[in-house]
């Protein structure tokens, strides 16, 4: 009896260390956690200690007849750089540059009828003077085809160095700006609330045919030294959002709104920044 | 001849011997190596709740130098170099931590998220 009692409290005692043990190793091996906010510098791309001033002339537009995508982004991203750089943002009028582009053009032809429309800048040269000669600038530009030709007038050095000297020797901000309608229809997947046999509300995913229509924006930024008229940076971004075919969201909203994703990579380029975020600690 | 006979035996029992005071020296070693690195650990938490990001980095460097196996004062040290802009150093420390425990889904959120911020970084084409 007694040996059977000591026996019992003896497999009670090795119970007991096994689970103190256990709880032990649990407590030393899980892990603790500690979410912290943190910021995190990112460098500006351009080392702009050079420049004390930036000027955004102007941009080669296009897409939608529904917003001057020119006038709008110059006046954005004045406004962003004036609040979020250190450069001193240069109040000027904004240069029209598909109508000095069509200028450049006719002077390097040399004649008037250099610059065809739409329809006639399609046809193609055949003799071989018209191979000589710079492509046809299209006077309506629809799409990134149409703006293609544009793009010689950010190679032309000479003139940037003129405009630099102009407005004493800033960094010049420049691009083209292509913001255009954009329809899409295919499966899409949304939540579907309903109720079961027992009255409990459900949420299930499901997924319908629809037609939507929105807006691509295609900014290409081209930052250019004041002093020698050469390009010294370009970055290209493309965004695009979508709405039900039956919404009607105005086509200044919609570039609002496709611009606010695009304007944190553009001041990056210029300036630092600090991204937010979340982040967990381990012990 | 019995004496020849455990030759053998004394080899093995002295293997033996060798085998668990090898272990037993090595495994209160490496448990203090931990409880050191996790005390660092521990620390550098604390001081970077306040803010103090520098000294609770050079904490969580104590802490991987102490004990190299040890995960989650990696994930500690790549979030500090994080928020200091130290950016390659960070993707260095979650890698390293990521190797030492793949299954960590916090470990694995945090690299995520940081490798959102390097793809906004790079992400943009640039041409001279």
């Amino acid at each position: 009896m007694t040996e059977q009692t000591a026996q019992k409290k003896r497999r009670s005692l090795v119970l007991a260390a096994l689970v103190a043990i256990t709880a032990g190793a649990t407590l030393a091996c899980g892990t603790t956690y500690f979410e912290i906010p943190i910021e995190t510098p990112i460098r500006a791309k351009l080392d702009v200690s050079a420049f004390q001033r930036v000027l955004i002339a102007g941009f080669v537009a296009g897409g939608t007849d529904d917003v001057d995508a020119n006038q709008e982004t110059v006046r954005l991203l004045r406004s962003q750089l004036r609040s979020k750089s250190s450069l001193r943002v240069i109040d000027a009028d904004v240069m029209e540059l598909a109508a000095i582009a069509q200028e450049q053009n006719k002077t390097a032809v040399g004649g008037e009828d250099s610059a065809p429309s739409r329809a006639a800048g399609g046809s193609a040269a055949t003799s071989s003077d018209e191979k000589a000669a710079p492509l046809p600038l299209p006077l309506e530009i629809k799409d990134e085809k149409d703006l293609e030709p544009y793009e010689r007038l950010f190679a032309n050095t000479a003139y940037w160095k003129q405009i630099g000297e102009e407005y004493q020797n800033p960094l010049i901000v420049t691009g083209t700006v292509l913001f255009m309608p954009h329809s899409r229809s295919g499966f899409v997947s949304r939540d579907v609330e309903d109720y079961d046999s027992f009255g409990r509300r459900r949420v299930r995913p499901v997924r319908t045919y629809m037609e939507r229509k929105g807006f691509i924006l295609r900014p290409k930024f081209i930052f250019i030294d004041g002093r020698t008229g050469a390009t010294i940076h370009s970055q290209s971004h493309r965004e695009e959002v979508l709405y039900n075919a039956q919404q009607n969201t105005p086509a200044l909203s919609s570039y609002f709104e496709l611009m606010d994703k695009v304007v944190p990579d553009f001041l990056q380029a210029l300036s630092s920044q600090k991204i937010r975020g979340t982040r967990v600690l381990l012990k | 001849m019995p004496i020849v006979g455990s030759i053998p035996v004394m080899t093995f029992r002295i293997a033996t011997c060798i085998t668990l005071l090898t272990v037993a020296l090595a495994t209160p070693l490496h448990a203090d190596a931990r409880s050191d690195a996790v005390a660092q650990v521990d620390f550098g938490i604390t001081v970077a709740q306040r803010g103090l990001w520098r000294e609770a980095i050079y904490r969580w460097e104590r802490a991987v130098e102490i004990d190299p196996t040890y995960a989650a004062a990696f994930n500690d040290l790549a979030v500090g170099y994080e928020h200091e802009g130290q950016l390659e150093k960070a993707r260095q420390a979650y890698e390293k931590a990521l190797a030492l425990e793949p299954d960590n889904a916090q470990i694995r959120q945090n690299y995520d998220l940081f490798k959102e911020i390097n793809d906004r970084t790079d992400g943009a084409k640039e041409t001279p």
